[in-house]
């Protein structure tokens, strides 16, 4: 049900690397130069660590991402706010938490994290059955605390650099070893839904999968509070980037 | 500004001094003027304010011409939060660089519209969404060219407004540079009545902006290395912080961690200073570059070149971030000013952007107040006696709170309430 979204993104990067080199800012001579340049400045210590080399595409999809959400995702978020009940959204933003589960339990696994994947295991079998195929989280109130591990993390245990900073198509925010992360964990989920494949015997399984996962999408615009150009700032660019790789140093740290 | 507070809201609020004060009448309870400014008023000391209020965005539609590298501008984000029934209508003004979205703005409106009044905010004149579609010069702090803006601007929104609500009368309250702001804008409205405002309310105002800016650049001067030197300050607060976060079992970076970092004594005094300075000059760094594309005035920009979305603006943000607001006064406002007004004297322009200009004005109008603190250290030796002097019995003075930090705190919030909703003070 993920293909769709996988073939994006390998598509992307693949686009992403083969410009890389090309992707240099072309210098045009300027008459004036202006009073203060950044040469003043360079005595100072940086305070990003976030490498961008791709800087100009990433600001290009940071572009696009904006009008996806102007024209499309927030309006259809909107009409999702409006038609469905607030018990219904959370139950559907249960439902998918609860699929996420197997994401994070094999790479618990993959990570040699005993407990936490115990724990999972047990959140997943609790939902699944007590908590109705996921849609409510009776797990959470018996103390079995939801964790977050993705094939990403797993890269990093095993010694794998973030890379280079990239922003996704409607993903948003991420680092070539985050895409990289994305890619495999839909794969194993693609592999998984093919395998059992559930809407097998309804004779029109391509079109449900579309719906789930257009349902996904929806769910997780309408968790995520996040406006591209919010904040009118004109370097918010920088600030996300910023934010995002100190966001996710602290989360490494807990 | 949501991301910019985002920054400061992990790493900023983290300061030493941590004491309750021991005082019967007033209990705003941080004793500190940087660590109050910082931490603002705790929540449970906040008023409480039941029910949801209807906060909206709005966009007043300006001319659509805009450079490339400001597509996603639509217009001037207004905020408002309207009654369904007849009621008094209060304008915000925020301060240097806040949005009409801003915290302090919020807070404000929350409280207003619980109290029963209308209200409609507005993001301060060195906002850059102001400078791109509403300043006249695109230049901001000219207080009266500021001003004269702010009134346009006001009545347009009135003009798109006055069909769905019902107004008794019309009042105006500003913060900071805001609360500065709002005394130029009662004078202009004693000229032109569109408002007629029955109250006006300076909430802890700069009363010479030269002097309010100078005093927080000051603060720079005591980090390591000076305000050059602002980079590698930040990655060291930053790592005293994280570091901190990692020593301890934090769940997340809430208020339990801020209040924890703060007893901690994570960051000294001076470094707590330096920390609203950096704060301050992210903001001046948006308006610096928005003042100047708008201009084409190639102060950091080239004045040729037209930048596009997917330019670079990395070493434009390093550069604006290290010119300070004395910079941009000297270098780029006092020129601009005086190439359009030959003969004009920067002595002139300063005693412009002081609200020494229109002193009289403020001594004699008994509708307009100040409420300030003690310890605002935005307010240079002497300018607090200033304000007892022209002021005398319309100013009220709170012992402690720093710049801002107890504006939401229990007493302050029922008592500009109560002023604003009062006839006389």
């Amino acid at each position: 049900m993920y293909s769709n979204a996988i073939k994006l993104i390998f598509k992307t990067v693949l686009v992403l690397l083969l410009s890389g080199c090309a992707a240099g800012r072309a210098y045009l001579p300027d008459d004036v130069p202006p009073m203060h340049t950044v040469s003043e400045f360079s005595d100072d210590e940086n305070v990003s660590r976030t490498r961008d080399p791709w800087e100009g595409l990433n600001r290009s999809m940071y572009k696009f991402n904006y009008e996806v959400d102007r024209f499309v995702l927030l309006p259809v978020v909107a009409g999702y706010e409006t038609v469905v009940p607030r018990t219904a959204r959370t139950g559907v933003s249960n439902f998918f938490a609860n699929i996420r589960e197997v994401r994070t339990f094999y790479n618990c696994i993959l990570q040699a994290k005993g407990k936490k994947s115990l724990v999972t295991l047990g959140r997943f079998v609790t939902n699944s059955t007590i908590g109705i195929g996921g849609l409510f989280d009776p797990a959470t109130a018996f103390g079995m605390r939801r964790e977050h591990e993705d094939f990403d993390r797993t890269l990093e245990t095993w010694g794998v650099g973030t890379g280079p900073y990239l922003v996704l198509p409607i993903l948003g925010p991420n680092t070539a070893r985050s895409a990289g992360g994305l890619a495999v964990d839909g794969g194993v989920r693609w592999a998984i839904a093919n395998a059992i494949d559930p809407f097998g015997g309804t004779g029109a399984s391509t079109e449900i999968e579309t719906g789930v996962t257009a349902l996904e999408t929806v769910d997780l615009r309408y968790r995520e509070s996040f406006r591209y150009y919010d904040s009118d700032y004109p370097f918010e660019y920088y600030m996300v980037r910023y934010l995002f790789s100190q966001e996710r140093e602290l989360k490494i740290l807990r | 500004m949501k991301i910019v507070r985002g920054v400061l809201i992990v790493f900023l609020l983290l300061i030493p001094a941590f004491a309750w004060a021991e005082d019967a009448v007033y209990r705003y309870p941080i004793d500190d003027s940087y660590a109050a400014t910082i931490l603002g008023t705790p929540q449970k000391l906040r008023p409480d304010t039941p029910g949801e209020v209807p906060i909206k965005t709005m966009v007043l539609e300006t001319d659509r011409e805009k450079p490339e590298i400001f597509f996603y501008d639509l217009g001037l984000r207004y905020t408002v939060a309207f009654q369904d029934r007849k009621a008094p209508l209060v304008f915000l003004i925020a301060g240097t660089g806040g949005s009409s979205k801003s915290a302090k703005i919020v807070a404000l409106i929350t409280n207003l519209y619980h109290a029963g009044f209308h209200v409609i905010a507005l993001p301060s004149p060195t906002f850059s969404n102001f400078i791109i579609n509403a300043s006249t010069t695109h230049v901001p702090g000219n207080l009266s060219d500021d001003a004269d803006d702010l009134y346009r601007v006001m009545e347009q929104i009135w003009g798109q407004s006055k069909g769905s609500i019902e107004v008794t009368d019309f009042s105006l309250a500003g913060y900071s540079l805001g609360g500065t702001e709002a005394a130029f804008i009662a004078r202009l409205d004693e000229e032109r009545k569109v408002f007629d405002f029955r109250r006006v309310l300076m909430l802890n105002p700069a009363v010479s902006l030269y002097n309010s800016v100078s005093r927080i650049e000051g603060l720079l001067d005591r980090i390591p290395g000076g305000p050059r030197r602002i980079g590698a300050f930040y990655n060291r607060v930053m790592a005293k912080s994280t570091e901190f976060y990692r020593k301890g079992d934090f769940v997340a970076i809430d208020d339990d961690f801020l209040f924890a970092a703060y007893q901690a004594q994570i960051l000294n005094r001076d470094e707590a200073g330096g920390m609203i300075a950096v704060s301050f000059r992210i903001s001046s760094a948006g308006m610096i570059f928005a003042s100047d594309v708008m201009t084409h005035g190639g102060y950091v920009v080239p004045k040729n070149r037209e930048l596009k979305n997917s330019d670079s603006l990395d070493d434009y943000f390093w550069t604006c971030l290290h010119l300070s607001f004395l910079d941009y006064f000297n270098e780029y406002f006092v020129p601009y000013f005086q190439s359009r007004h030959p003969g004009l004297t920067k002595e002139e322009l300063l005693e412009a952007l002081s609200i020494r200009s229109i002193e009289s004005y403020l001594a004699s109008s008994a509708k307009i107040g100040v409420i300030t603190n003690e310890d605002d250290f935005i307010l240079a030796p002497g300018e607090l006696d200033y304000l007892r002097r022209v002021f005398g019995p319309r100013l009220k003075v709170y012992p402690r709170g720093g710049h801002l930090g107890n504006l939401d705190f229990r007493d302050n919030m029922a008592f500009l309430i109560d002023r604003l909703r009062s006839s006389t003070w």
